[in-house]
Protein backbone atom coordinates (compact mmCIF):
# COMPACT_ATOMS: atom_id res chain seq x y z
CA UNK A 1 0.00 0.00 0.00
CA UNK A 2 2.65 2.46 1.12
CA UNK A 3 4.87 1.08 -1.58
CA UNK A 4 2.36 1.83 -4.38
CA UNK A 5 1.84 5.26 -2.92
CA UNK A 6 5.59 5.81 -2.98
CA UNK A 7 5.87 4.60 -6.56
CA UNK A 8 3.01 6.83 -7.66
CA UNK A 9 4.56 9.84 -5.95
CA UNK A 10 7.88 9.07 -7.57
CA UNK A 11 6.27 8.85 -10.99
CA UNK A 12 4.49 12.17 -10.59
CA UNK A 13 7.58 13.94 -9.31
CA UNK A 14 9.59 12.55 -12.19
CA UNK A 15 7.01 13.94 -14.63
CA UNK A 16 7.25 17.28 -12.87
CA UNK A 17 11.02 17.25 -13.30
CA UNK A 18 10.66 16.42 -16.99
CA UNK A 19 8.14 19.21 -17.49
CA UNK A 20 10.54 21.73 -15.94
CA UNK A 21 13.71 20.61 -17.69
CA UNK A 22 12.16 19.71 -21.02
CA UNK A 23 13.06 16.94 -23.45
CA UNK A 24 16.68 17.65 -22.82
CA UNK A 25 16.44 15.64 -19.60
CA UNK A 26 16.81 12.17 -21.11
CA UNK A 27 19.89 13.25 -23.00
CA UNK A 28 21.39 14.76 -19.86
CA UNK A 29 20.69 11.65 -17.85
CA UNK A 30 22.53 9.55 -20.42
CA UNK A 31 25.56 11.80 -20.21
CA UNK A 32 25.83 11.30 -16.48
CA UNK A 33 26.61 7.65 -17.03
CA UNK A 34 25.16 6.42 -13.76
CA UNK A 35 25.96 2.77 -13.17
CA UNK A 36 23.22 1.21 -11.09
CA UNK A 37 22.79 -2.48 -10.33
CA UNK A 38 19.61 -4.47 -10.97
CA UNK A 39 18.05 -2.59 -8.05
CA UNK A 40 18.88 0.80 -9.50
CA UNK A 41 21.52 1.88 -7.00
CA UNK A 42 25.24 2.34 -7.28
CA UNK A 43 27.45 0.90 -4.52
CA UNK A 44 27.04 4.09 -2.49
CA UNK A 45 23.25 3.84 -2.58
CA UNK A 46 22.78 6.59 -5.16
CA UNK A 47 19.63 5.97 -7.19
CA UNK A 48 19.45 8.27 -10.22
CA UNK A 49 15.82 7.44 -10.86
CA UNK A 50 14.92 8.43 -7.31
CA UNK A 51 17.12 11.50 -7.56
CA UNK A 52 15.37 12.73 -10.72
CA UNK A 53 12.06 12.51 -8.90
CA UNK A 54 13.35 13.97 -5.65
CA UNK A 55 14.94 16.91 -7.42
CA UNK A 56 11.57 18.28 -8.63
CA UNK A 57 10.74 20.54 -5.65
CA UNK A 58 14.32 21.83 -5.59
CA UNK A 59 14.17 22.47 -9.30
CA UNK A 60 11.00 24.47 -8.72
CA UNK A 61 12.74 26.50 -6.00
CA UNK A 62 15.70 26.95 -8.33
CA UNK A 63 13.59 28.33 -11.16
CA UNK A 64 10.76 30.16 -9.43
CA UNK A 65 11.75 30.96 -5.88
CA UNK A 66 15.46 31.66 -5.81
CA UNK A 67 15.53 32.37 -9.59
CA UNK A 68 19.12 31.19 -9.67
CA UNK A 69 21.57 32.91 -12.00
CA UNK A 70 24.61 30.88 -13.02
CA UNK A 71 27.96 32.26 -14.10
CA UNK A 72 30.74 30.33 -15.85
CA UNK A 73 29.46 26.89 -14.94
CA UNK A 74 31.39 25.34 -17.81
CA UNK A 75 34.64 26.09 -16.06
CA UNK A 76 34.05 22.85 -14.18
CA UNK A 77 36.41 20.40 -15.87
CA UNK A 78 35.45 16.83 -16.76
CA UNK A 79 36.73 14.06 -14.50
CA UNK A 80 37.57 14.35 -10.85
CA UNK A 81 37.01 17.76 -9.36
CA UNK A 82 36.43 19.36 -5.96
CA UNK A 83 33.88 22.17 -5.90
CA UNK A 84 34.61 24.34 -2.90
CA UNK A 85 31.78 26.67 -1.90
CA UNK A 86 30.78 29.04 0.84
CA UNK A 87 28.12 27.60 3.10
CA UNK A 88 25.24 29.51 4.64
CA UNK A 89 21.51 29.84 5.04
CA UNK A 90 20.75 27.58 8.04
CA UNK A 91 19.34 24.95 5.68
CA UNK A 92 21.79 23.54 3.10
CA UNK A 93 19.81 24.79 0.09
CA UNK A 94 23.00 26.28 -1.35
CA UNK A 95 24.23 22.74 -1.86
CA UNK A 96 20.96 21.70 -3.46
CA UNK A 97 21.03 24.64 -5.87
CA UNK A 98 24.60 23.85 -6.97
CA UNK A 99 23.52 20.25 -7.54
CA UNK A 100 20.52 21.30 -9.62
CA UNK A 101 22.68 23.69 -11.63
CA UNK A 102 25.26 21.04 -12.44
CA UNK A 103 22.56 18.60 -13.45
CA UNK A 104 20.39 20.88 -15.55
CA UNK A 105 22.55 23.78 -16.73
CA UNK A 106 26.07 22.53 -17.22
CA UNK A 107 27.06 21.68 -20.78
CA UNK A 108 28.51 18.46 -19.38
CA UNK A 109 25.90 17.54 -16.79
CA UNK A 110 27.27 16.00 -13.62
CA UNK A 111 25.65 14.29 -10.69
CA UNK A 112 27.58 16.14 -8.02
CA UNK A 113 28.04 14.39 -4.72
CA UNK A 114 28.47 16.43 -1.63
CA UNK A 115 30.08 15.50 1.62
CA UNK A 116 27.52 15.65 4.40
CA UNK A 117 27.86 15.71 8.18
CA UNK A 118 28.03 12.38 9.98
CA UNK A 119 25.18 13.66 12.12
CA UNK A 120 22.89 13.39 9.11
CA UNK A 121 23.23 9.61 9.22
CA UNK A 122 21.41 9.52 12.53
CA UNK A 123 18.34 11.33 11.17
CA UNK A 124 15.45 9.22 9.91
CA UNK A 125 14.23 9.95 6.36
CA UNK A 126 16.93 12.59 5.87
CA UNK A 127 19.67 9.96 5.93
CA UNK A 128 17.88 7.81 3.36
CA UNK A 129 17.00 10.77 1.17
CA UNK A 130 20.60 11.97 1.16
CA UNK A 131 21.98 8.56 0.25
CA UNK A 132 19.53 8.04 -2.63
CA UNK A 133 20.30 11.41 -4.18
CA UNK A 134 24.01 10.63 -4.07
CA UNK A 135 25.14 12.54 -1.00
CA UNK A 136 27.84 10.85 1.02
CA UNK A 137 29.04 10.99 4.60
CA UNK A 138 32.07 13.23 4.63
CA UNK A 139 34.84 10.87 5.61
CA UNK A 140 38.23 11.17 3.87
CA UNK A 141 37.94 7.53 2.73
CA UNK A 142 34.64 8.22 0.98
CA UNK A 143 35.96 11.35 -0.67
CA UNK A 144 39.13 9.61 -1.86
CA UNK A 145 37.18 6.70 -3.27
CA UNK A 146 34.82 8.98 -5.21
CA UNK A 147 37.59 11.18 -6.57
CA UNK A 148 39.45 8.11 -7.75
CA UNK A 149 36.21 7.18 -9.50
CA UNK A 150 36.40 10.55 -11.35
CA UNK A 151 33.39 12.05 -9.60
CA UNK A 152 32.61 15.71 -8.89
CA UNK A 153 32.57 16.38 -5.15
CA UNK A 154 31.07 19.42 -3.48
CA UNK A 155 32.63 20.44 -0.20
CA UNK A 156 31.88 23.25 2.19
CA UNK A 157 35.13 23.64 4.13
CA UNK A 158 33.35 25.94 6.58
CA UNK A 159 31.07 23.05 7.53
CA UNK A 160 28.35 23.83 10.06
CA UNK A 161 30.32 26.92 11.11
CA UNK A 162 29.26 28.35 7.77
CA UNK A 163 25.76 26.94 7.60
CA UNK A 164 24.84 28.22 11.05
CA UNK A 165 26.44 31.63 10.80
CA UNK A 166 24.53 34.58 12.18
CA UNK A 167 23.43 37.73 10.35
CA UNK A 168 26.48 39.91 11.09
CA UNK A 169 28.81 37.15 9.77
CA UNK A 170 27.19 36.98 6.32
CA UNK A 171 29.60 36.70 3.41
CA UNK A 172 32.55 36.47 5.80
CA UNK A 173 34.09 33.07 5.28
CA UNK A 174 34.53 31.11 8.49
CA UNK A 175 37.55 28.94 9.23
CA UNK A 176 38.27 26.40 6.52
CA UNK A 177 38.99 22.77 7.28
CA UNK A 178 42.18 21.42 5.71
CA UNK A 179 40.85 18.00 4.77
CA UNK A 180 39.80 18.91 1.23
CA UNK A 181 43.28 20.19 0.37
CA UNK A 182 44.93 17.02 1.64
CA UNK A 183 42.60 15.01 -0.60
CA UNK A 184 43.13 17.33 -3.58
CA UNK A 185 46.89 16.84 -3.29
CA UNK A 186 46.67 13.14 -2.69
CA UNK A 187 44.41 12.46 -5.65
CA UNK A 188 45.73 15.24 -7.88
CA UNK A 189 42.32 16.86 -8.16
CA UNK A 190 41.63 20.42 -9.38
CA UNK A 191 39.72 22.73 -7.04
CA UNK A 192 36.95 24.92 -8.43
CA UNK A 193 35.86 27.69 -6.06
CA UNK A 194 32.12 28.32 -6.13
CA UNK A 195 30.67 31.53 -4.70
CA UNK A 196 27.02 31.47 -3.72
CA UNK A 197 25.42 34.89 -3.37
CA UNK A 198 21.93 35.16 -1.92
CA UNK A 199 21.83 32.16 0.38
CA UNK A 200 23.48 34.14 3.13
CA UNK A 201 20.40 36.36 3.45
CA UNK A 202 17.76 33.67 3.00
CA UNK A 203 17.27 33.00 6.72
CA UNK A 204 18.84 35.70 8.90
CA UNK A 205 19.90 34.12 12.15
CA UNK A 206 19.90 36.48 15.10
CA UNK A 207 21.71 34.06 17.32
CA UNK A 208 22.74 30.46 17.65
CA UNK A 209 20.84 28.98 20.62
CA UNK A 210 23.64 26.70 21.73
CA UNK A 211 22.19 25.14 24.89
CA UNK A 212 19.00 24.11 23.11
CA UNK A 213 21.00 22.82 20.14
CA UNK A 214 23.07 20.70 22.50
CA UNK A 215 19.96 19.39 24.18
CA UNK A 216 18.45 18.30 20.87
CA UNK A 217 21.73 16.97 19.54
CA UNK A 218 21.79 19.50 16.69
CA UNK A 219 25.05 21.03 15.53
CA UNK A 220 23.49 24.52 15.89
CA UNK A 221 20.04 26.03 16.32
CA UNK A 222 19.32 29.41 14.74
CA UNK A 223 16.87 31.93 16.11
CA UNK A 224 15.34 33.56 13.04
CA UNK A 225 12.56 36.15 12.73
CA UNK A 226 10.33 33.37 11.36
CA UNK A 227 11.26 31.08 14.32
CA UNK A 228 11.96 28.14 12.00
CA UNK A 229 14.59 29.01 9.38
CA UNK A 230 12.21 29.26 6.44
CA UNK A 231 14.15 30.70 3.52
CA UNK A 232 13.14 34.08 2.08
CA UNK A 233 12.95 34.38 -1.73
CA UNK A 234 16.36 35.95 -2.10
CA UNK A 235 17.85 35.74 -5.57
CA UNK A 236 20.74 33.28 -5.85
CA UNK A 237 23.77 34.04 -7.99
CA UNK A 238 26.28 31.23 -8.30
CA UNK A 239 29.74 31.97 -9.66
CA UNK A 240 32.12 29.24 -10.75
CA UNK A 241 35.80 30.14 -10.62
CA UNK A 242 38.77 28.97 -12.71
CA UNK A 243 40.03 25.53 -11.64
CA UNK A 244 43.00 25.80 -9.26
CA UNK A 245 45.72 23.16 -9.46
CA UNK A 246 47.86 22.41 -6.44
CA UNK A 247 50.96 20.32 -6.18
CA UNK A 248 52.81 19.09 -3.16
CA UNK A 249 52.74 16.32 -0.63
CA UNK A 250 49.45 15.39 0.99
CA UNK A 251 51.09 14.57 4.30
CA UNK A 252 52.67 17.99 4.70
CA UNK A 253 52.39 19.84 7.97
CA UNK A 254 49.23 21.80 8.58
CA UNK A 255 51.12 25.10 8.21
CA UNK A 256 52.04 24.24 4.62
CA UNK A 257 48.52 23.11 3.79
CA UNK A 258 47.19 26.24 5.43
CA UNK A 259 48.91 28.39 2.78
CA UNK A 260 47.25 26.47 -0.04
CA UNK A 261 43.88 26.53 1.70
CA UNK A 262 44.28 30.27 2.27
CA UNK A 263 44.76 30.70 -1.49
CA UNK A 264 41.43 28.99 -2.15
CA UNK A 265 39.76 30.94 0.61
CA UNK A 266 40.97 34.31 -0.60
CA UNK A 267 40.00 33.50 -4.18
CA UNK A 268 36.54 32.54 -2.98
CA UNK A 269 36.25 35.65 -0.81
CA UNK A 270 37.16 37.89 -3.73
CA UNK A 271 34.61 36.12 -5.94
CA UNK A 272 32.01 36.72 -3.23
CA UNK A 273 32.96 40.38 -2.94
CA UNK A 274 32.80 40.85 -6.71
CA UNK A 275 29.45 39.08 -6.84
CA UNK A 276 28.05 41.30 -4.11
CA UNK A 277 29.18 44.39 -6.00
CA UNK A 278 27.45 43.23 -9.17
CA UNK A 279 24.20 42.60 -7.39
CA UNK A 280 21.65 45.42 -7.30
CA UNK A 281 19.23 44.04 -4.77
CA UNK A 282 18.93 41.04 -2.46
CA UNK A 283 15.61 39.97 -3.95
CA UNK A 284 16.19 40.74 -7.62
CA UNK B 1 47.95 -41.13 4.18
CA UNK B 2 47.36 -37.97 2.19
CA UNK B 3 47.88 -34.68 4.04
CA UNK B 4 44.54 -33.53 5.43
CA UNK B 5 42.55 -30.34 5.78
CA UNK B 6 41.02 -30.02 9.25
CA UNK B 7 37.65 -28.26 9.26
CA UNK B 8 36.22 -27.17 12.60
CA UNK B 9 32.50 -26.50 12.91
CA UNK B 10 31.94 -28.82 9.98
CA UNK B 11 28.43 -29.79 11.09
CA UNK B 12 27.07 -26.29 10.72
CA UNK B 13 25.36 -25.18 7.52
CA UNK B 14 28.42 -23.43 6.18
CA UNK B 15 30.66 -26.36 7.24
CA UNK B 16 28.48 -28.92 5.51
CA UNK B 17 28.33 -26.81 2.37
CA UNK B 18 32.09 -26.49 2.40
CA UNK B 19 32.61 -30.23 3.00
CA UNK B 20 30.45 -31.07 0.01
CA UNK B 21 32.43 -28.74 -2.24
CA UNK B 22 35.85 -29.80 -0.99
CA UNK B 23 35.76 -33.52 -0.20
CA UNK B 24 36.31 -34.66 -3.77
CA UNK B 25 39.55 -32.74 -3.94
CA UNK B 26 40.98 -32.91 -0.45
CA UNK B 27 41.14 -35.31 2.43
CA UNK B 28 38.92 -33.68 5.06
CA UNK B 29 38.95 -34.24 8.80
CA UNK B 30 35.96 -32.64 10.47
CA UNK B 31 35.82 -31.59 14.11
CA UNK B 32 32.53 -30.59 15.70
CA UNK B 33 30.60 -31.28 18.87
CA UNK B 34 27.53 -31.87 16.77
CA UNK B 35 26.94 -34.84 14.50
CA UNK B 36 27.19 -34.45 10.74
CA UNK B 37 24.14 -36.12 9.24
CA UNK B 38 24.51 -36.86 5.56
CA UNK B 39 28.28 -36.69 5.80
CA UNK B 40 30.12 -37.66 2.61
CA UNK B 41 31.74 -41.07 3.19
CA UNK B 42 35.30 -39.91 2.68
CA UNK B 43 35.09 -37.19 5.35
CA UNK B 44 36.67 -38.36 8.60
CA UNK B 45 34.70 -36.98 11.50
CA UNK B 46 35.67 -36.43 15.11
CA UNK B 47 32.76 -35.47 17.29
CA UNK B 48 34.55 -33.61 20.06
CA UNK B 49 35.14 -30.27 21.71
CA UNK B 50 38.23 -28.30 20.64
CA UNK B 51 38.95 -27.46 24.26
CA UNK B 52 39.41 -31.14 25.13
CA UNK B 53 42.82 -32.80 25.08
CA UNK B 54 41.53 -35.35 22.58
CA UNK B 55 41.42 -32.68 19.90
CA UNK B 56 45.19 -32.65 19.90
CA UNK B 57 45.23 -36.31 18.85
CA UNK B 58 43.80 -35.30 15.50
CA UNK B 59 46.94 -33.25 14.88
CA UNK B 60 49.29 -35.80 16.44
CA UNK B 61 48.05 -38.67 14.32
CA UNK B 62 47.55 -36.97 11.00
CA UNK B 63 49.58 -34.92 8.62
CA UNK B 64 47.54 -31.73 8.69
CA UNK B 65 48.35 -29.43 5.82
CA UNK B 66 45.70 -26.82 6.51
CA UNK B 67 43.07 -25.83 9.06
CA UNK B 68 39.79 -24.11 8.27
CA UNK B 69 38.36 -22.78 11.51
CA UNK B 70 34.64 -22.14 11.50
CA UNK B 71 33.89 -23.55 14.92
CA UNK B 72 32.61 -20.27 16.22
CA UNK B 73 29.25 -20.14 17.90
CA UNK B 74 26.80 -17.24 17.72
CA UNK B 75 23.81 -17.82 19.91
CA UNK B 76 22.44 -14.79 21.71
CA UNK B 77 20.49 -17.06 24.06
CA UNK B 78 23.48 -19.11 25.16
CA UNK B 79 25.09 -18.59 28.53
CA UNK B 80 27.67 -15.89 28.00
CA UNK B 81 30.47 -17.64 29.85
CA UNK B 82 30.06 -20.91 27.98
CA UNK B 83 29.82 -19.02 24.71
CA UNK B 84 33.01 -17.11 25.41
CA UNK B 85 34.93 -20.15 26.58
CA UNK B 86 33.88 -22.22 23.59
CA UNK B 87 34.85 -19.53 21.09
CA UNK B 88 37.94 -18.02 22.63
CA UNK B 89 39.47 -20.98 24.45
CA UNK B 90 38.61 -23.24 21.54
CA UNK B 91 40.36 -20.93 19.07
CA UNK B 92 43.38 -20.50 21.36
CA UNK B 93 43.82 -24.27 21.63
CA UNK B 94 43.41 -24.78 17.92
CA UNK B 95 46.03 -22.15 17.11
CA UNK B 96 48.38 -23.76 19.64
CA UNK B 97 48.08 -27.07 17.80
CA UNK B 98 48.64 -25.32 14.49
CA UNK B 99 51.89 -23.86 15.83
CA UNK B 100 53.02 -27.07 17.53
CA UNK B 101 52.41 -29.30 14.53
CA UNK B 102 53.60 -26.79 11.95
CA UNK B 103 50.36 -26.42 10.02
CA UNK B 104 51.25 -24.46 6.89
CA UNK B 105 47.88 -22.83 6.25
CA UNK B 106 45.39 -21.52 8.79
CA UNK B 107 42.09 -20.07 7.60
CA UNK B 108 39.91 -18.41 10.22
CA UNK B 109 36.34 -17.36 9.60
CA UNK B 110 35.63 -13.96 11.10
CA UNK B 111 32.90 -11.61 9.88
CA UNK B 112 32.43 -8.12 8.47
CA UNK B 113 30.31 -7.54 11.56
CA UNK B 114 33.47 -6.99 13.57
CA UNK B 115 33.57 -3.40 12.28
CA UNK B 116 30.09 -2.72 13.57
CA UNK B 117 27.38 -0.57 12.00
CA UNK B 118 27.70 3.10 12.86
CA UNK B 119 26.64 6.50 11.55
CA UNK B 120 30.32 7.44 11.39
CA UNK B 121 31.27 4.63 9.04
CA UNK B 122 32.65 5.30 5.59
CA UNK B 123 30.60 3.63 2.89
CA UNK B 124 33.23 0.98 2.38
CA UNK B 125 35.39 -0.17 5.24
CA UNK B 126 38.78 -1.58 4.39
CA UNK B 127 40.58 -4.28 6.36
CA UNK B 128 42.49 -1.73 8.44
CA UNK B 129 39.35 -0.08 9.85
CA UNK B 130 39.06 -0.40 13.63
CA UNK B 131 36.90 -3.21 14.97
CA UNK B 132 34.27 -1.15 16.73
CA UNK B 133 31.40 -3.60 16.92
CA UNK B 134 31.79 -4.37 20.61
CA UNK B 135 31.33 -0.75 21.60
CA UNK B 136 27.61 -1.14 20.99
CA UNK B 137 27.09 -4.87 20.95
CA UNK B 138 28.94 -6.88 23.57
CA UNK B 139 27.86 -10.22 22.08
CA UNK B 140 30.24 -9.66 19.19
CA UNK B 141 33.15 -9.48 21.58
CA UNK B 142 33.88 -13.18 21.08
CA UNK B 143 34.05 -12.75 17.37
CA UNK B 144 36.43 -9.82 17.64
CA UNK B 145 38.58 -11.74 20.07
CA UNK B 146 38.78 -14.70 17.71
CA UNK B 147 39.72 -12.32 14.91
CA UNK B 148 42.43 -10.76 17.10
CA UNK B 149 43.75 -14.16 18.19
CA UNK B 150 44.13 -15.13 14.55
CA UNK B 151 45.79 -11.77 13.93
CA UNK B 152 48.30 -12.44 16.69
CA UNK B 153 48.99 -15.86 15.24
CA UNK B 154 49.54 -14.33 11.81
CA UNK B 155 52.32 -12.09 13.14
CA UNK B 156 53.91 -14.65 15.47
CA UNK B 157 54.08 -17.46 12.93
CA UNK B 158 55.19 -16.06 9.60
CA UNK B 159 56.05 -19.59 8.48
CA UNK B 160 52.41 -20.54 8.32
CA UNK B 161 50.11 -18.68 5.99
CA UNK B 162 47.26 -17.28 8.00
CA UNK B 163 44.10 -16.03 6.34
CA UNK B 164 41.36 -14.21 8.21
CA UNK B 165 38.17 -13.90 6.22
CA UNK B 166 35.57 -11.30 7.08
CA UNK B 167 32.59 -12.10 4.88
CA UNK B 168 29.49 -9.95 4.79
CA UNK B 169 26.14 -11.33 6.02
CA UNK B 170 25.95 -14.98 5.03
CA UNK B 171 22.50 -16.04 3.88
CA UNK B 172 21.13 -19.19 2.38
CA UNK B 173 18.59 -21.96 2.59
CA UNK B 174 18.48 -23.44 6.11
CA UNK B 175 20.95 -20.87 7.45
CA UNK B 176 19.79 -19.83 10.87
CA UNK B 177 21.84 -16.72 11.56
CA UNK B 178 20.30 -13.33 12.37
CA UNK B 179 20.33 -11.88 8.83
CA UNK B 180 18.77 -14.98 7.25
CA UNK B 181 16.17 -15.24 9.99
CA UNK B 182 15.37 -11.59 9.57
CA UNK B 183 14.85 -11.96 5.84
CA UNK B 184 12.49 -14.86 6.46
CA UNK B 185 10.14 -12.75 8.57
CA UNK B 186 6.79 -12.14 6.84
CA UNK B 187 6.41 -8.80 8.59
CA UNK B 188 9.93 -7.61 9.35
CA UNK B 189 10.49 -4.50 11.41
CA UNK B 190 12.27 -1.69 9.72
CA UNK B 191 13.31 1.54 11.40
CA UNK B 192 11.14 4.29 9.99
CA UNK B 193 13.17 6.51 7.70
CA UNK B 194 16.30 4.36 7.73
CA UNK B 195 17.25 2.30 4.74
CA UNK B 196 20.92 1.38 4.90
CA UNK B 197 22.84 -0.31 2.12
CA UNK B 198 23.49 -3.94 2.97
CA UNK B 199 25.76 -6.60 1.56
CA UNK B 200 24.89 -10.28 1.45
CA UNK B 201 26.77 -13.37 0.40
CA UNK B 202 25.28 -16.75 -0.47
CA UNK B 203 26.38 -19.54 1.85
CA UNK B 204 27.86 -21.47 -1.06
CA UNK B 205 29.89 -18.46 -2.13
CA UNK B 206 31.09 -18.07 1.45
CA UNK B 207 32.13 -21.72 1.46
CA UNK B 208 33.92 -21.24 -1.86
CA UNK B 209 35.75 -18.28 -0.38
CA UNK B 210 36.98 -20.44 2.52
CA UNK B 211 38.28 -22.92 -0.04
CA UNK B 212 39.91 -20.20 -2.16
CA UNK B 213 41.71 -19.12 0.99
CA UNK B 214 43.69 -22.37 0.86
CA UNK B 215 45.53 -21.05 -2.18
CA UNK B 216 49.06 -19.83 -1.54
CA UNK B 217 48.32 -16.30 -2.82
CA UNK B 218 45.87 -15.71 -0.01
CA UNK B 219 47.53 -14.32 3.08
CA UNK B 220 46.38 -11.91 5.75
CA UNK B 221 43.03 -10.27 6.44
CA UNK B 222 40.34 -10.06 3.79
CA UNK B 223 36.87 -8.64 3.57
CA UNK B 224 34.79 -10.94 1.40
CA UNK B 225 31.92 -9.37 -0.50
CA UNK B 226 29.16 -11.15 -2.39
CA UNK B 227 27.34 -9.84 -5.45
CA UNK B 228 27.24 -6.25 -4.24
CA UNK B 229 25.25 -3.65 -2.38
CA UNK B 230 21.53 -3.13 -2.11
CA UNK B 231 19.23 -1.01 0.08
CA UNK B 232 17.41 -2.95 2.78
CA UNK B 233 14.08 -1.82 1.33
CA UNK B 234 14.92 -3.35 -2.05
CA UNK B 235 15.48 -6.72 -0.37
CA UNK B 236 12.12 -6.56 1.37
CA UNK B 237 10.52 -5.70 -1.94
CA UNK B 238 12.28 -8.54 -3.74
CA UNK B 239 11.02 -10.98 -1.14
CA UNK B 240 7.54 -9.47 -1.19
CA UNK B 241 7.62 -8.59 2.49
CA UNK B 242 5.37 -6.07 4.17
CA UNK B 243 7.83 -4.21 6.32
CA UNK B 244 6.53 -2.58 9.48
CA UNK B 245 8.14 0.81 10.05
CA UNK B 246 8.89 1.38 13.73
CA UNK B 247 10.27 4.74 14.96
CA UNK B 248 13.84 4.10 16.00
CA UNK B 249 13.41 5.79 19.37
CA UNK B 250 10.84 3.26 20.53
CA UNK B 251 12.15 0.26 18.61
CA UNK B 252 15.08 -0.33 20.94
CA UNK B 253 13.25 -0.38 24.29
CA UNK B 254 10.41 -2.34 22.70
CA UNK B 255 12.70 -5.02 21.30
CA UNK B 256 14.55 -5.19 24.58
CA UNK B 257 11.31 -6.06 26.30
CA UNK B 258 10.26 -8.57 23.66
CA UNK B 259 13.67 -10.23 23.70
CA UNK B 260 13.68 -10.49 27.47
CA UNK B 261 10.36 -12.32 27.45
CA UNK B 262 11.38 -14.55 24.53
CA UNK B 263 8.88 -12.94 22.18
CA UNK B 264 11.59 -11.91 19.77
CA UNK B 265 14.72 -13.76 18.77
CA UNK B 266 16.82 -10.74 17.86
CA UNK B 267 18.91 -9.05 20.53
CA UNK B 268 18.23 -5.27 20.48
CA UNK B 269 21.69 -4.19 19.26
CA UNK B 270 21.00 -6.05 16.02
CA UNK B 271 18.82 -3.05 15.18
CA UNK B 272 22.00 -1.17 14.35
CA UNK B 273 22.28 -3.34 11.26
CA UNK B 274 18.98 -2.07 9.90
CA UNK B 275 19.74 1.51 10.89
CA UNK B 276 23.37 2.21 9.99
CA UNK B 277 25.94 1.27 7.43
CA UNK B 278 28.42 -1.54 7.87
CA UNK B 279 29.53 -2.22 4.32
CA UNK B 280 33.01 -3.33 3.40
CA UNK B 281 35.44 -3.01 0.53
CA UNK B 282 36.27 -6.45 -0.82
CA UNK B 283 38.72 -5.33 -3.49
CA UNK B 284 41.80 -6.79 -1.79
CA UNK B 285 40.27 -10.26 -1.80
CA UNK B 286 39.02 -9.81 -5.37
CA UNK B 287 42.51 -8.87 -6.49
CA UNK B 288 44.51 -11.52 -4.62
CA UNK B 289 42.46 -14.56 -5.56
CA UNK B 290 40.46 -13.24 -8.52
CA UNK B 291 37.27 -13.56 -6.51
CA UNK B 292 33.89 -13.66 -8.25
CA UNK B 293 30.76 -14.82 -6.46
CA UNK B 294 28.67 -17.39 -8.36
CA UNK B 295 25.29 -16.20 -7.14
CA UNK B 296 23.72 -12.98 -8.37
CA UNK B 297 22.17 -10.50 -5.96
CA UNK B 298 18.70 -11.69 -6.77
CA UNK B 299 19.61 -15.36 -6.29
CA UNK B 300 21.37 -14.56 -3.04
CA UNK B 301 18.38 -12.69 -1.64
CA UNK B 302 15.94 -15.36 -2.74
CA UNK B 303 18.07 -18.17 -1.34
CA UNK B 304 16.61 -17.62 2.14
CA UNK B 305 13.26 -18.80 0.82
CA UNK B 306 14.44 -22.31 -0.09
CA UNK B 307 14.24 -24.71 2.78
Amino acid sequence: MLEQLGDELKRRLREWTTSMVGNDLEHRVEQIGHVGNEFGVDPFGFDLDYALAAIAPFLWLYKNYFRVQIFDIDRVPPGRVLLVANHSGQLPLDGAMILVAMLTEARRPRAVRSMVEKWVQTLPYVSTFMARVGQIVGTPENCRRLLEGEEAILVFPEGVRGLGKTWPQRYRLQDFGLGFMRLALETNTPVVPVAVIGAEEQAPSLMNVKPLARMLGFPYLPLTPTIVPLPLPTRYRIYFGEPMKFTGRADEEDAELDKKVAAVKSRLQSMIDAGLKERKHVFS
Amino acid sequence: MRPAVVVTGISGNLGRTLAKLLHTRERIIGIDRRAFPGKPKDVEMYQLDLRKKKAEDVFRRNDVRAVIHMGIMHDPRMNEEEHHSFNVVGTTRLLEYCAKYGVKKVVVLSSANVYGPSPDNSNFLTEDAPLMAASRFSEVRDLIEVDMLAHGFFWRHPDSQTVILRPVHIVGPNIKNAPSNYLRLKYPWVLAGFDPIVQLIHVEDAARAMIEALRPEARGVYNVVGPGEVPLSAIARELGRSAIPVPHLIARPLLELLFKYHLASFPPPELDHIQFLCAVDGSRWAKDVGWKPRYSMRETIRSVLNE
